[in-house]
C-alpha cells in the first residue's frame, strides 16, 4: 500500500466518522465542532486530488466563515443539549433511515464492485491534474470561460446579505 | 494511485449522512449542518472527477457551489434566529404553521 493510500484512508475515516458523529450528537455545539473536524479532513483529501485552490478555499469558507457563523447563532440563542435522540423516532423515522441506508448499498455496488468500465479507466489521474488545480490555472478558466456567472455570483451575495439583514431585523415587516 | 471509486464511495456515505440527519434529526440548526455536508460531499464528488479528467471545469463548480452556500448560510441563519424570535423554540416540530 502506497504512502498516499494510507494517508487517503486516514483521512477518509476522519470524515465519514466525524459525519457520523455529527448527526447524533444531542449537543448543537458538538456537531458543529464535529462538521468543522469534518471540512478540514475534506481539504486534505482535495490536497490528495492536486486541487490546491479548492482546498485553502474549503478551510477559509467554510471551516473559517460559514462555521463561525453557525457556531455564533447556537451560543446566541443558547440551545440546550436535546433529550435522548432514540425517545423521539418514530416507526417512519426508522423507515427513512432504512431506505436512506439501501440507496447507499445501491450506489456503492454500482461503483465500486461493478463499476463502469469508463470508471475502470479512471485508475489514475489525469497528466495534467497537478497544475489544474493551481491558483493561477483556476484563475485563468474563471476569468475567461466564467467570467459571467463569477459577476452574476457577486449579486446573489449581495441579495443573500441584503436578506440576511432584513430577515434578522427587530421588527419583522 | 488512489482509484477514483474510493473517492466516489466516500462522497456516497458522506451524502447519505446528511440524508439520514436531515431525516431523523428535529432541530433546525443541525439540519442545515447536515445539509452543508451533503454540499460538501457532491463538491467532493465534483474535484474528483475535475482531477481525473483533467479539466478544471468541475473546481469552477466547486467554487460556484461554495458561493451559493455562504449565501444559504447567511438566510438560512437569520431564518432560524426569526423563527427563533417569534416561537422560543428552533425543534421543527413546533414549527407547523404551513402545515396543511
Amino acid at each position: 500500500m502506497s504512502s498516499e493510500m494510507i494517508v487517503f484512508f486516514i483521512l477518509a475515516a476522519v470524515a465519514a466518522i466525524s459525519g457520523i458523529l455529527m448527526i447524533t450528537r444531542a449537543n448543537p455545539v458538538n456537531s458543529a465542532l464535529l462538521l468543522i473536524l469534518n471540512f478540514i479532513s475534506l481539504a486534505g483529501i482535495y490536497l490528495t486530488l492536486n486541487a490546491q485552490f479548492v482546498a485553502i478555499i474549503q478551510i477559509l469558507v467554510y471551516a473559517g466563515a460559514i462555521m463561525v457563523l453557525v457556531l455564533f447563532v447556537i451560543m446566541l440563542l443558547n440551545l440546550q443539549d436535546e433529550g435522548p435522540l432514540r425517545e423521539e423516532l418514530s416507526k417512519r423515522h426508522y423507515a427513512n433511515v432504512f431506505f436512506a441506508l439501501a440507496v447507499l448499498a445501491l450506489i456503492i455496488e454500482v461503483l465500486g464492485w461493478q463499476g463502469g468500465e469508463t470508471l475502470n479507466a479512471m485508475q489514475q489521474m489525469a497528466p495534467n491534474a497537478v497544475q489544474n488545480g493551481m491558483v493561477q490555472n483556476i484563475g485563468d478558466v474563471l476569468f475567461t470561460s466564467y467570467v459571467f456567472p463569477f459577476e452574476v455570483t457577486s449579486i446573489l451575495l449581495l441579495a443573500a446579505m441584503i436578506g440576511a439583514v432584513v430577515l434578522a431585523k427587530k421588527r419583522f415587516p | 494511485m488512489i482509484p477514483i471509486h474510493y473517492y466516489l464511495i466516500l462522497s456516497a456515505v458522506m451524502f447519505i449522512t446528511g440524508v439520514v440527519g436531515v431525516l431523523t434529526r428535529r432541530n433546525a440548526i443541525i439540519i442545515f449542518m447536515c445539509i452543508e455536508l451533503m454540499l460538501n460531499s457532491v463538491n467532493l464528488t465534483f474535484v474528483a472527477f475535475s482531477s481525473y479528467l483533467g479539466n478544471a471545469t468541475g473546481q469552477m463548480f466547486v467554487f460556484f457551489v461554495m458561493a451559493v452556500a455562504a449565501a444559504e448560510a447567511a438566510v438560512g441563519l437569520a431564518i432560524v434566529i426569526a423563527l427563533f424570535r417569534n416561537k422560543q423554540t428552533v425543534n421543527i416540530n413546533d414549527v407547523n404553521i404551513l402545515k396543511w
